[in-house]
C-alpha cells in the first residue's frame, strides 16, 4: 500500500525583516501511510510547527517535494492549496479557532460553503451528523462562548471531519485543557483512529504522545527519532540523562 | 464559492456586529440623503425660475428702438423711433403670432377722494393674450374701443385694492391724470415679477394713451409673440432686419433697434439654475466621499480585528477571491442599504424644504439613481482596499494573530 504522506527533502528557509535567513527546517524526509495516529513531538524551535504547516498546506517549503494522498502539493498555487486544505485536510488547533458569534452547526458548516455544497439541506445535515459523531448534536444551536473548552474542541473537531479528510492535523489539541478534558479528547481521536482515520498530532506531552502509535521527534530542524512510542520515548528520557 | 452563500456570510458578519454596521451606514446615509435634498432643492429653484418666465410669455418677443452699444452710445444720428404704422406693418409679417404696442406713462389715479399712483400700460388685448392673463372680474377692453380710443381702464389688483379695498369698482368712473376713464375689468393677482409689480399698474388701450393722456405719436416697446417657442429667435431676427431695413439703418449697433426674447432669457435662467444645482450637488458629494471613506476606515479596522477570523477561513479551505468577496460584499452592502436609507431621510427633507420654500416636492429619479449608483461605487470602491489586504494575509500569520 503506497504512503498517504510522503516528505522528501523537504527544507523551510525564513528571511527576517532584518535579511537573516533562518532555516527552520533543514530536510526531512517522512513517509505516512493511511490509518496511523502519529504524534509530532520536539522542543520549541524544533521545526516541528514549520513541517506541521507544510504538512498541513498552510506554507509551502523552499525546497522538497511532498505528495499527498498522490498529489504533489509543494509547487502548488494558493489556491490550490485551499482547496487541498479544503478537500483533504482536516485542522484541529490549540486555540480552538471557532468563529465567535456564530452557532456549533454553522462552524462545522463553514468548509462545506467553502467546498461550494450549494443545498443547505445538505450542508446542515452532514455538520449535524458530524456533531453527532463528537457527541454534540443537541448543542448545535449553542455559539462558542456558551460552551466549555472541551466542548469547543469537539466542535472543532466535528468541523475537521466534516469534509470527510483523508488526514487531520492537530496543533496541541490538549493544550489548552484540563486533564479530564484532554483525556476525552484523546479518547475521540482514538475512536477516529479506531474508524481508520489519519491523524497528526504536535504535542508536548508524554502522556497524549504515549496515545499515538508512533512518534516523530524533531530537533534543530531535522527529524531525529521515529517509531513506536514507548521506543522514542526512551530515546528522550536517555537524551535528558546524558 | 456561490454568490448566495457570499451574500449570506457578509450578511451574517454585519448582522453580528450591528451597531458598527449602522455607524458605518450613517455616514452613507447623511450622504446621500444630502445629495438628493440638494439636487431637489436645484429643481425646486428651476421650477420656481421656469414659472416666473413662463409667466412673462414664453414666444414673446419685446422691440424697442434706438439700440446703442459702446462708446457711440449717446452720439447723435439717424435715430430709429417706433410709431403705430410700424407695429402695423410688423404686425403684417407672417412670422408675427399676435403683437400689441406698448406705452409706459406713470400718473395719478383718483376715485372720490382716494387717491394712488402707479404705471399705466397703454395696449392692445393681444397683450393679455401674450402673458396668458386673466380678468377676476369685467372683461379686458375690445378692438372696437382700440380703434376709437375710448377711455377704459382694467385695473391691477393692488391698485385696486389701493383705491377702493375690497368694494365693487367694476362700471364705476375714475380719473387718470384728471380724464375720466370707465373701469371695465380687474386684473387677477400675479404676484411679484421681480421689479416692480403687474398688481400695482392700470391698462388702457394705446391708442387713448397716445392719443389723450400723454399726446405722444411714438411707442416705446413692441411685444410679439411667435407662433412657437422654436420659432423665436427667427421671429426676433426677421422683426429687427425688417425695421432696420424701413429705417435705412447703417449699423444696427448703434442707433438701430434692440430686442429682448423670453427663449433666451429662459435658457439663461436654466443654465444658472443647472449651475446651483450642480454645486449644491457638489458640495452634497462631498459628504458622500466622506461618508465612503468612513466605510473605508471601518472596513480596514474590521479586517484587523477579524484577521484570526480570515485565518480560520483561510484554513478550512476559503481561497484569497472568498476572503476580497465577503469583505467586498459586506462594504457594498452597507454603502447600498445607507443609500436605500438615505433616499428615504432625503424625500422626508425633500418634503419638509419644499413645504417652507412653497415648491412641490420634486425628486426626479434621476437623483435616486445618482445617489443609489454612487453609493454603490463608493462601496465598491472604498471596500476593495481592505478587501484585498484580507484576501492577500498569510494563513499562518492570521492564525497566530492575537
Amino acid at each position: 500500500m503506497s504512503n498517504l504522506v510522503e516528505l522528501r527533502g523537504i527544507t523551510r528557509v525564513y528571511r527576517s525583516a532584518g535579511g537573516v535567513e533562518v532555516r527552520a527546517v533543514k530536510g526531512i524526509d517522512m513517509a505516512i501511510k493511511a490509518g496511523e495516529f502519529i504524534a509530532i513531538m520536539g522542543p520549541s524551535g524544533s521545526g516541528k510547527s514549520t513541517a506541521m504547516n507544510t504538512l498541513g498546506c498552510l506554507d509551502r517549503p523552499t525546497t522538497g517535494s511532498y505528495l499527498l494522498d498522490g498529489q504533489e502539493v509543494a509547487e502548488m498555487s494558493r489556491d490550490q492549496r485551499a482547496k487541498i486544505r479544503n478537500q483533504k485536510l482536516g485542522f484541529v488547533f490549540q486555540g480552538f479557532n471557532l468563529l465567535a458569534r456564530t452557532t456549533a452547526l454553522e462552524n462545522v458548516e463553514l468548509p462545506l460553503l467553502y467546498k461550494g455544497v450549494r443545498s443547505s439541506k445538505e450542508r446542515r445535515s452532514r455538520a449535524m451528523e458530524a456533531l453527532a459523531s463528537v457527541g454534540l448534536a443537541k448543542r448545535s444551536h449553542h455559539v462558542p462562548s456558551q460552551m466549555s473548552g472541551g466542548e469547543q474542541q469537539r466542535v472543532a473537531i466535528a468541523r475537521a471531519l466534516v469534509t470527510d479528510p483523508v488526514l487531520i492535523l492537530a496543533d496541541e489539541p490538549t493544550g489548552n485543557l484540563d486533564t479530564k478534558t484532554s483525556d476525552e479528547v484523546m479518547e475521540l481521536f482514538e475512536s477516529l483512529h479506531q474508524q481508520g482515520q489519519t491523524i497528526i498530532l504536535v504535542t508536548h506531552e508524554p502522556d497524549i504522545a504515549l496515545k499515538c502509535r508512533r512518534i516523530i521527534l524533531f530537533r534543530d530542524g531535522l527529524i531525529i527519532g521515529d517509531g513506536k512510542p514507548a521506543d522514542v520515548l526512551d530515546t528522550i528520557a536517555k537524551g535528558v540523562i546524558s | 464559492m456561490n454568490p448566495i452563500l457570499t451574500f449570506r456570510i457578509a450578511f451574517k458578519a454585519l448582522y453580528s456586529n450591528k451597531l458598527r454596521t449602522i455607524l458605518t451606514m450613517l455616514g452613507i446615509i447623511i450622504g446621500v440623503a444630502a445629495v438628493i435634498a440638494m439636487l431637489s432643492i436645484g429643481n425646486g429653484a428651476k421650477y420656481l425660475v421656469e414659472q416666473r418666465i413662463e409667466s412673462l410669455g414664453t414666444n414673446a418677443v419685446f422691440i424697442w428702438p434706438g439700440h446703442r452699444r459702446g462708446r457711440n452710445r449717446g452720439s447723435e444720428g439717424n435715430e430709429a423711433r417706433l410709431t403705430v404704422d410700424d407695429w402695423k406693418a410688423v404686425d403684417r409679417l407672417p412670422e408675427v403670432a399676435n403683437s400689441s404696442p406698448m406705452i409706459f406713462s406713470y400718473g395719478d389715479l383718483v376715485v372720490g377722494n382716494r387717491n394712488w399712483s402707479c404705471s399705466i400700460y397703454g395696449i392692445t388685448p393681444a397683450f393679455f393674450e401674450q402673458k396668458n392673463w386673466k380678468i377676476a372680474e369685467g372683461r379686458f377692453f375690445n378692438t372696437r374701443e382700440i380703434q376709437s380710443a375710448t377711455n377704459v381702464v382694467v385695473l391691477g389688483s393692488e391698485a385696486r385694492q389701493e383705491l377702493v379695498g375690497a368694494s365693487s369698482i367694476v362700471g364705476q368712473t375714475i380719473r387718470i391724470k384728471k380724464l375720466p376713464f370707465k373701469v371695465i375689468g380687474v386684473m387677477e393677482e400675479k404676484g411679484s415679477s421681480g421689479h416692480g409689480t403687474r398688481d400695482n399698474a392700470v391698462f388702457i388701450p394705446y391708442s387713448t394713451l397716445m392719443k389723450k393722456v400723454d399726446r405722444r405719436d411714438t411707442i416705446h416697446y413692441l411685444s410679439l409673440s411667435a407662433r412657437s417657442r422654436e420659432e423665436v429667435k427667427s421671429l426676433e431676427k426677421i422683426a429687427i432686419d425688417f425695421l432696420n431695413q424701413r429705417y435705412n439703418v447703417e449699423d444696427p449697433e448703434n442707433g438701430g433697434f434692440g430686442a429682448f426674447n423670453q427663449a433666451e432669457a429662459s435658457e439663461k435662467a436654466d443654465e444658472s439654475t443647472k449651475i446651483f444645482s450642480r454645486l449644491l450637488g457638489g458640495i452634497a458629494s462631498i459628504s458622500l466621499v466622506v461618508g465612503g471613506i468612513g466605510i473605508m476606515n471601518i472596513m480596514l479596522v474590521s479586517v484587523t480585528e477579524r484577521t484570526r477570523e480570515i485565518g480560520i477561513r483561510m484554513a478550512v479551505g476559503a481561497r484569497g477571491r472568498d476572503i476580497l468577496s465577503q469583505f467586498l460584499v459586506e462594504a457594498v452592502a452597507l454603502s447600498v442599504a445607507g443609500g436605500a436609507l438615505g433616499i428615504l431621510l432625503g424625500y422626508g427633507l425633500c418634503r419638509l424644504i419644499a413645504g417652507f420654500a412653497g415648491w412641490p416636492p420634486i425628486m426626479s429619479l434621476d437623483s435616486i439613481v445618482l445617489a443609489f449608483g454612487t453609493s454603490a461605487f463608493i462601496g465598491v470602491f472604498f471596500g476593495f482596499y481592505p478587501a484585498l489586504s484580507a484576501a492577500r494575509m498569510d494563513p499562518i500569520e492570521a492564525l497566530r494573530h492575537e
